[in-house]
């Protein structure tokens, strides 16, 4: 028994530290590539971050951000406020109310995956043909918000649709057989339990509105402005043409006089996303307390 | 005194006749356990008690099931049947949320929102489910980090807190240890002076150590009922017989 043991083991072995430096080195590689881009942008764009890039008003000088940063800011937090609602009721529809395996539900999850694979820049073409010259909103936020949260939509609806089917049927369950109806059921036990994942399909969507730059361009326009109105801040001019910050750096770039302040664009959109990544982890952790 | 009082109940699921000619009474302060080879339509039984068969689409009834002789299926709100009729699964299926929640999430559904009313209703419901000494420090704590045996008693606690006349069980201890199951079988025979309480199983010695009736089940017919003694030792019918001294099929 033994002396079989001992003679099988050096293949496997040799298997074994094989796999093992293949992992390790695919591990290493995808690091080094992803180090090395964070690295190169930062040593391009760390000099130039200089306190005009946040001046409030853009000019062909200080090429301020700030203005694309509050947009970005503005465009990220109204494309949620519409596609999140929407998103969600109808996943909870789809998965709690409607009956599971159901012709028409089959429909819409189609309809929804193929919504999901539409390339931006169509979705961008819509959204100006639609909102801009149909409804007339112009280059707005408002058509650039319409344009992204059409684009979410399917997104957050497939992740949350995903997360509520995984809520095993057993909290359903124990919830009726307490007294509990449909509605108590779905809002108490549930969604809580879903939130996780539904935060990462929040998480995706932000991740694509502040990469997005086709889409918007052709309905938000590329206007460097706050989006305020006369008064100034809190009030918001929604049919004001706005840039965010993608598309900002998709300009300077372009234009090929601001390169530099292009990378130190770049390096505030990292921070940005990194910031949201990690307060969405934070959430879900928050969530996710009493779920492990 | 007869607590569920049913008779003649049949039931379909679709095509397929799953309950046939039910008639069974369960009695207050009594242990009534359900046997019966798997598919027999044990756990159907059960769950036309408190009408979670209302969840499964083309589920039909005939017959009636009167608690406290009120029609389940008529006179009673379906929510407010099953405050007075909890019931336990065979998998222990706390929510994922903390201990203290999971218990009171019962208590809220039915209107309760004083604090000091929840804090004694979780205190009591988990010492009657004899729980509380092992919990009492993590009420604040996920329920899902407790054993097997803990979450199953928790889900009783949580039936409990409720108030209700009857738990229902279905396999309770099927996936326990035996130290476990012994808990439950003893927190039962405590519990049963105070409820209703009708228990599925599939073990022989469960039912001859804490069932007081038994009701023997095949193919979606109630064969025999009687005192579990009488069914154990002495069964009228020649298929229960061969079914508790294990020589069936
Ligand atoms: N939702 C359903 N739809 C169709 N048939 C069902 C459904 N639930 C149960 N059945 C069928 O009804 C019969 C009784 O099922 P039930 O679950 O009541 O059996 P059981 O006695 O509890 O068995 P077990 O000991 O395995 O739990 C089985 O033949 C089963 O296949
Ligand atoms: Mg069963």
């Amino acid at each position: 028994m033994k002396k079989k043991r001992l003679k099988n083991k050096y293949p496997r072995k040799y298997g074994e530290i094989l796999l093992g430096a293949i992992t390790w080195a695919a591990a290493l590689l995808m690091t080094a590539v992803l180090l090395y881009i964070i690295g190169f942008i930062v040593y391009r764009g760390a000099p130039y971050l200089k306190p005009s890039l946040f001046s409030p008003t853009y000019n062909s000088t200080n090429v301020s951000l700030l203005p694309a940063l509050v947009s970005t800011v503005y465009m990220t937090a109204f494309a949620l406020a519409v596609a999140l609602p929407l998103g969600l009721g109808a996943a909870i529809y789809l998965a709690e109310y409607a009956r599971r395996g159901h012709k028409v539900v089959r429909l819409i999850r189609l309809a929804t995956e193929t919504l999901a694979g539409i390339p931006s820049i169509i979705h961008g073409l819509f959204g100006m043909l639609f909102f801009v010259t149909y409804l007339g909103w112009g280059f707005s936020l408002l058509a650039g918000v319409c344009t992204l949260a059409i684009m979410i939509l399917p997104l957050i609806m497939r992740a949350s649709e995903e997360a509520l089917l995984a809520a095993p049927d057993s909290y359903r369950e124990g919830a009726f057989a307490l007294g509990a109806g449909k509605l108590r059921t779905v809002f108490r036990i549930v969604l809580p339990a879903a939130a996780p994942g539904i935060l990462a399909g929040v998480i995706l969507s932000v991740g694509r509105i502040v990469g997005e730059t086709a889409a918007l361009i052709y309905t938000a326009g590329t206007v460097a402005q706050m989006p305020f109105a006369e008064g100034g801040p809190p009030l918001i001019d929604v049919f004001a043409s706005v840039r965010t910050l993608s598309v900002h750096m998709y300009a300077l770039t372009r234009e090929g006089l601001h390169t530099n302040e292009g990378f130190a664009t770049a390096l505030t959109l990292l921070a940005v996303v990194m910031g949201i990544n990690a307060a969405a982890a934070w959430m879900a952790g928050r969530v996710g307390k009493n779920r492990s | 005194m007869n607590v569920f009082d049913i008779q003649e109940l049949n039931l379909w699921y679709g095509k397929f006749q799953a309950l046939k000619d039910v008639s069974l009474t369960a009695a207050d302060a009594e242990i009534t356990a359900l046997i019966g080879p798997s598919g027999c339509g044990k756990s159907t039984l059960l769950k036309t008690l408190n009408r979670m068969n209302d969840l499964t689409p083309d589920c039909r009834i005939t017959g009636s099931v009167r608690l406290r002789g009120q029609d389940v299926y008529a006179d009673l709100p379906v929510n407010e049947l099953r405050r007075r009729v909890g019931m336990v699964f065979q998998k222990p299926n706390p929510f994922p949320m903390s201990v203290y929640d999971n218990i009171a999430f019962g208590p809220r559904t039915h209107g309760v929102k004083s604090r000091l009313a929840l804090d004694e209703t979780v205190e009591k419901s988990l010492r009657s489910a004899a729980i509380w000494d092992e919990v009492k420090d993590r009420l604040r704590k996920s329920a899902l980090g407790l054993s097997g045996g803990q979450q199953q008693r928790l889900c009783i606690a949580r039936a409990l807190a409720v108030t209700p006349e009857v738990l229902l069980l279905d396999e309770p201890t099927s996936a326990l240890d035996p130290i476990s199951t012994g808990k439950i079988e003893e927190l039962l025979l405590t519990l049963k002076k105070n409820y209703c309480i009708i228990i599925v199983t599939h073990n022989m010695q469960q039912a001859t150590r804490i069932s007081d009736k038994t009701a023997f089940f095949l193919l979606g017919e109630m064969v025999e009922y009687d005192n579990t003694e009488k069914i154990f030792s002495l069964p009228r019918d020649k298929r229960t017989e061969d079914y508790v001294t294990g020589r069936f099929g």
